[in-house]
């Protein structure tokens, strides 16, 4: 668990302070997402976790310990920490950067070659194919996996994340983000992961950080942002769509009803959100989808009312 | 022939021609491994200050303008004759090139990896070794070179202020009028500096990490 407590840091010349009383608590295994306009102080706040950064006042607590007391060497060992521009050690291989970490921590060699193999692995890299190979030669998705996997090397409990996918293509930012959440889910991991991309957020966040001017505006689940922004500028900021991204963040199985007969409607997946839903209504010019449940179980349906329902609906609270 | 006249003198001089090239190497690699080892520590240390690195860079350009025959000229009255003084004054003339090449390859350095280094926890002293130097040692290395084939040539000025070396028989050929010994003098100096600038850079190549060698 992280908790932050009247963060405050002031860059020298500068004419207001880039935190300025940050308090915040991160649970244990959530994904918080830390979003903002340019300057709002989203980075800062993450470099001050591991202390890149060192405030003026306040705390951070990491599973009960300040940080302040942690020698910054070995705390950053036990923090994972990817950067948009990941920095990969460019003169050595794959493997050598993987296992930079657990080098740093005297491993022992074969247990260091074992977890280089389990990483590359996770991440979805041949480590036959890759441990030898050099940065240069990877592509800005397959170098961020490597980053990540850096990352993860040792273990750590907390992970901090500036904007990771930010360089990437749009097709592969989404693939990494749907791989990486999941991976870090199933790992337990406490991540606080940095972006400006407010759709990145929502997707990955189970609590999203608003914040402007170095302080908090907001902080609670995608869900509860998007229903009740709270005020203009958090509104703004999600963007005059909210209640789409609302709707793409419940799938068609949680608003479909069973159909007494079957009906003549078009079909849509159980598994599809309900925004891809509403688009295919609004395309075939139907106010209704049949969904096909597993073969041999009656199908439902999914009507516009329903969709319009949960769009104006009080969030319910997604147990990820 | 001149080249064989030179030749000649070399055989009847053996001992003279081998003490004054031992002398010029001696003289070459004691004022490199100095300048080595001055240039690049101070350069791995400017590199992380700004305004020091400034005022330091700034003298360094400014040494390297000043023609080495005028460095020894201007240590002689300070220091004296002989080899020490020569040492010094070569030493001066190494630095430079060496000091900037250093600061400029460390400053290099993408910022990128070296915020890395520090976010996955490698200490000030871990991300020099690890990281910055050998990432910067091509540039460093091409510093290096330039300074030895410097010091080579230089060298052959030491004997104005009696440091002896290659420079003795090119003097005494110039205040002799006599061409072959001048040419004892001149020959072995420039394949001197030839050779070290070829084996230098292939030393370079090697230094190299190989991802990131030209291909």
């Amino acid at each position: 668990m992280i908790v932050i407590d009247a963060l405050v840091k002031r860059f020298p010349g500068a004419a207001c302070p880039a935190v300025d009383g940050l308090t915040l608590t991160v649970a244990k295994g959530e994904v918080c997402v830390l979003i903002g306009p340019s300057g709002c102080g989203k980075t800062t706040t993450m470099r001050l976790l591991n202390r890149m950064i060192e405030p003026d006042s306040g705390t951070v607590t990491l599973d009960g310990r300040d940080v302040a007391t942690v020698e910054p060497v070995a705390l950053r060992r036990h923090i994972g920490y990817v950067i948009q521009q990941v920095g990969l050690f460019p003169h050595w291989t794959i493997a050598d950067n993987v296992a930079t970490v657990p080098r740093l921590l005297r491993w022992d060699e074969t247990k260091i070659a074992a977890r280089i193999d389990e990483l590359l692995s996770l991440v979805g890299m041949d480590p036959a194919t890759y441990r030898e190979r050099f940065p240069r030669e990877l592509s800005g998705g397959q170098k961020q996996r490597v980053g990540v996997a850096r990352a993860l090397a040792a273990d750590p409990p907390v992970m901090l994340m500036d904007e990771p996918f930010g360089a990437l293509d749009p097709i592969t930012r989404t693939r990494l983000q749907d791989e990486f959440l999941r991976i870090l889910h199933r790992l337990a991991k406490t991540v606080v992961f940095v972006t400006h991309d407010i759709d990145e957020a929502i997707r990955i966040g189970d609590r999203i950080a608003i914040m402007r001017d170095g302080t908090l505006v907001q902080y609670d689940a995608p869900e509860a942002i998007l229903h009740a922004p709270a005020d203009a500028f958090v509104e703004a900021f999600v963007g005059a769509d909210r209640a789409l991204k609302r709707l793409a963040l419940a799938v068609v199985a949680d608003a479909a009803v069973p159909a007494g007969v079957a009906a003549a409607a078009p079909p849509i997946a159980a598994t599809a959100n309900l925004r891809d839903a509403l688009a295919r209504m609004l395309a075939l010019g139907v106010d209704a989808l049949r969904v096909d449940g597993p073969a041999g179980s009656p199908p439902s349906v999914l009507t516009l009312a329903a969709i319009r329902a949960r769009a104006g609906a009080a969030p319910v609270v997604i147990d990820r | 022939m001149l080249l064989a006249e030179a030749w000649q003198f070399v055989v009847d001089h053996p001992q003279r021609f081998a003490d004054a090239l031992g002398t010029h190497v001696a003289l070459s690699a004691a004022a490199l491994a100095l300048a080595i080892a001055i240039a690049v520590p101070a350069g791995i240390a400017l590199a992380g200050t700004r305004r020091a690195a400034q005022l330091a860079i700034a003298a360094a350009n400014v040494g390297r303008t000043v023609p080495s025959l005028a460095v020894l000229a201007l240590v002689m009255p300070v220091l004296g004759t002989g080899f020490a003084p020569a040492l010094f004054a070569l030493t001066l003339l190494a630095l430079p090139p060496i000091l900037i090449n250093t600061y400029t390859a460390v400053r290099e350095v993408d910022p990128d990896v070296v915020d890395a280094a520090r976010g996955v926890g490698m200490s000030a002293a871990e991300i020099v070794r690890k990281v910055e130097l050998p990432l910067a040692l091509p540039v460093v290395f091409a510093g290096i070179r330039t300074a030895a084939v410097q010091v080579i040539s230089g060298a052959v000025l030491a004997a104005y202020i009696g440091g002896g070396g290659l420079g003795d028989f090119i003097t005494t050929g110039i205040a002799m009028m006599a061409l072959p010994q001048l040419v004892v003098g001149a020959v072995p100096a420039t394949l001197l500096a030839i050779g070290t600038d070829r084996l230098f850079g292939a030393l370079q190549h090697v230094l190299t990490p190989r991802p990131l060698r030209l291909p």
